[in-house]
């Protein structure tokens, strides 16, 4: 797993509510069994591109100096619908490493932490200022997210704490890898389900 | 100390406790299909992996093959691949397969309860964020990810955190022309779509027992659409009655001990909930989403809504919203032109789902410019419907009968609602390009699309 320890950047504001994994990437995109990099390139692309292939200038991903931003800035439940691991991908295939916003979507906000995507949450006034310090200086503003000390710098140095459990925390940053964690209490599995094929012998088929 | 049936199913299936809120989890049931299941099995077992418990793990493609009439594996030639994957390796380490064209067959969430695999009581996940939809049977189930469908098939389990806990009742009877679709669209509506989130969500109240099971899995499918990974409705008579003699439940003695088990499991009386609300079943009518959230809900006999009368921070979306979907505030939604009805998904694609909207076609015939597909949720459900006679009404009624998949919900197997037309559609998702590139979706219950159908435009199943 990948580790996480401190970003700074450009943090490109996409300050709408509801960001569905389906417009981060489409379900087709996963049929074609693309490798997690090349899903980079249609991250977003609903909203990325227009109709005939070609950019929509509308999109703030196509603006300087947001095109493929390590942060971004959103409002409330990032990340829901379907499950598509997919959408964390595409996310970091594009190079984003870190999502603000006061809310995310359950199953997202737990794929990102195996690929080294570091979901904050933020109340919306501090992201909706975030936001308005990133348009106040464009090409110049920059935020830092640091993992370590659980902490978003504004760009115009406020400090801005934030919570994570403290489980996540630690794997994030050791790059630790859940299978080979679980695995390590293989034994108290294995006595759990053999007391349990007495209790319900229906279950095990 | 009095438990709630959510926290009966997960403290009875806590391994360990990891600290920090979190514990290890047995899992009972792991589902695969052909798209995310055939990837993490690939995936983790390249890494070295072996699937912990391949007799609890079941498989059945669903996602990227193709639902034409008579269709193969190559049908639809990008899935082709997925699909062979998923026959070696579920051949492979012993995982049994149900494929295309055999009984168990379908989507994931109609072939769980139709099987007998899904039981009161169990954890169940899948790489699929409707598996909340087999909550409907009394068991803990939720949708993954990639990541987290490794672990559990390298070790049966999965590392989580206690959700809170939240209760919806619905009390009454069900007003004329109101299904199960429409209560859980009016609550999401009501709450909108994050309100579930970090919650499990247990429905319950006169209107809920008295819905047959197949009533609970679309209540319960829909819970994603709120924001929950969890819904589930407490087993009772009902639950049994549906269980009994199928593939997969216990059998004689074993069946006895088994309903013993279940009946302990609804919450108890004085058990407490973070939070609770309740929906009064005379205020719920036919419901048809107008927007691209699945909040953006209204009863059918009501006006577009109006952006500029919305809550101020909605407003934005809405505006959007009514931009992509083509619509005007304040003009009636009862009379909107439509292109396409697509009657299947998870949600809605079950036998009682088709009588429903047969009912509605038997004697009438679709309007000339609409496209209108029916696609079974299961090779069972095909099969029954087919003995019953449904696919002739619906032939005649000029809907297209398709094999089982999903098709036209999720458009992943090319299947898609052409850019700028408009569908009405029993699925779950009305998102921006959901069922294909700039389509138009509209969710509403079986009777309501068969309804649209007949119509050529939205209309009230009530006035038909």
């Amino acid at each position: 797993m990948e580790k996480f320890t401190k970003v700074t950047g450009v943090a490109a504001p996409l300050m709408r509510q509801n960001v569905d994994t389906d417009l981060i990437i489409r379900i087709e995109r996963l049929v074609d069994n693309t490798s997690r990099q090349g899903l980079g390139p249609h991250c977003f692309e609903q909203i990325r591109l227009k109709p005939d292939g070609s950019e929509n200038p509308d999109c703030i991903f196509n603006q300087e100096p947001y095109r493929d931003p390590p942060i971004i800035l959103s409002a409330e439940n990032f990340g829901c619908g379907s499950s598509r691991e997919g959408a964390v991908w595409a996310l970091a295939g594009m190079g984003v490493k870190v999502v603000i916003a006061p809310s995310f979507g359950d199953i997202f906000y737990n794929n990102c932490f195996q690929n080294g995507l570091l979901p904050v949450a933020l109340p919306l006034a501090e992201v909706q200022q975030l936001a308005d310090e990133m348009r106040a200086s464009p090409g110049n503003a920059r935020v830092t997210v640091d993992l370590e000390q659980s902490q978003v710098v504004s760009p115009t140095g406020r400090v801005i704490p934030f919570t994570i459990d403290a489980r996540r925390q630690h794997a994030l940053l050791n790059g630790l890898d859940d299978i080979a964690q679980t695995l390590t209490h293989k034994d108290k599995v294995e006595a759990w389900q053999s007391a349990d094929r007495n209790a319900r012998p229906w279950v095990w088929l | 100390m009095a438990k709630t049936l959510f926290d009966k199913i997960w403290d009875s299936h806590v391994i360990t406790d990891l600290g920090n809120g979190f514990v290890l989890l047995h899992i009972d049931r792991l589902l695969l299909h052909d798209l995310s299941g055939a990837r993490a099995l690939r995936e983790v077992t390249e890494k070295g992996y072996t699937p912990a418990q391949p007799r609890l793990i079941y498989a059945t493609p669903d996602h990227a093959i193709s639902t034409a009439p008579g269709r193969t594996e190559e049908t639809f030639p990008p899935g082709a691949p997925l699909l062979r994957g998923l026959r070696a390796n579920t051949a492979k380490f012993g995982i049994r397969l149900f494929d295309i064209g055999q009984d168990g067959n379908g989507i994931v969430h109609v072939v769980g309860p139709e099987q007998g695999l899904t039981l009161p009581g169990t954890t169940l996940v899948c790489g699929d964020s409707h598996t909340c939809t087999h909550g409907g049977m009394g068991s803990l189930a939720f949708g993954i990810g990639s990541s987290e469908l490794e672990h559990v098939l390298a070790t049966q389990t999965m590392v989580q955190r206690k959700p809170k806990r939240l209760r919806v009742h619905f009390d009454g009877a069900l007003p004329q022309g109101v299904t199960a679709k429409d209560m859980i669209l009016h609550l999401i509506g009501e709450l909108g779509t994050a309100a579930g989130t970090g919650h499990a969500v247990e429905y319950a109240g006169s209107a809920i027992r008295g819905l047959p099971v197949e009533g609970r899995l679309t209540l319960c499918n829909l819970s994603i659409e709120m924001g929950a990974r969890t819904g589930m409705v407490a087993p009772d008579d009902t639950t049994y009655e549906y269980l009994a003699g199928r593939d997969y439940a216990p059998k004689g003695a074993m069946w006895d001990r088994a309903v013993a088990h279940w009946r302990s499991l609804p919450s108890d009386a004085d058990a407490e909930f973070d939070r609770e609300h309740t929906i009064d079943m005379a205020k719920v009518a036919p419901q048809i989403t107008w927007g691209t959230s699945p909040e953006h809900v209204i009863a059918v006999d009501r006006p577009i809504p109006d952006p500029t009368a919305g809550p101020e921070d909605k407003r934005a979306a809405w505006l959007a919203a009514l931009q992509y979907q083509g619509l005007e505030p304040g003009k009636p939604i009862e009379g909107t032109k439509i292109d396409w009805v697509f009657i299947g998904s998870c949600t809605n694609s079950r036998l009682s789902d088709l009588r429903d909207a047969a009912a509605i076609a038997k004697g009438r015939h679709k309007a000339p410019h609409v496209h209108a597909w029916i696609v079974p949720g299961s090779e069972r459900v095909k099969r029954q419907a087919e003995a019953e006679g449904l696919d002739r009404v619906f032939k005649d009624a000029g809907f297209e009968w398709r094999e089982p998949g999903c098709s036209m919900c999720i458009a992943s197997n090319g299947e898609r609602v052409p850019a700028g037309q408009r569908s009405v559609s029993t699925s779950n998702r009305n998102f921006v390009g959901r069922q294909g590139p700039g389509a138009r979706t509209h969710l509403a219950s079986p009777a309501m699309a068969a309804a649209a159908a007949i119509k050529g435009a939205i209309a009230d199943v009530r006035k038909l």
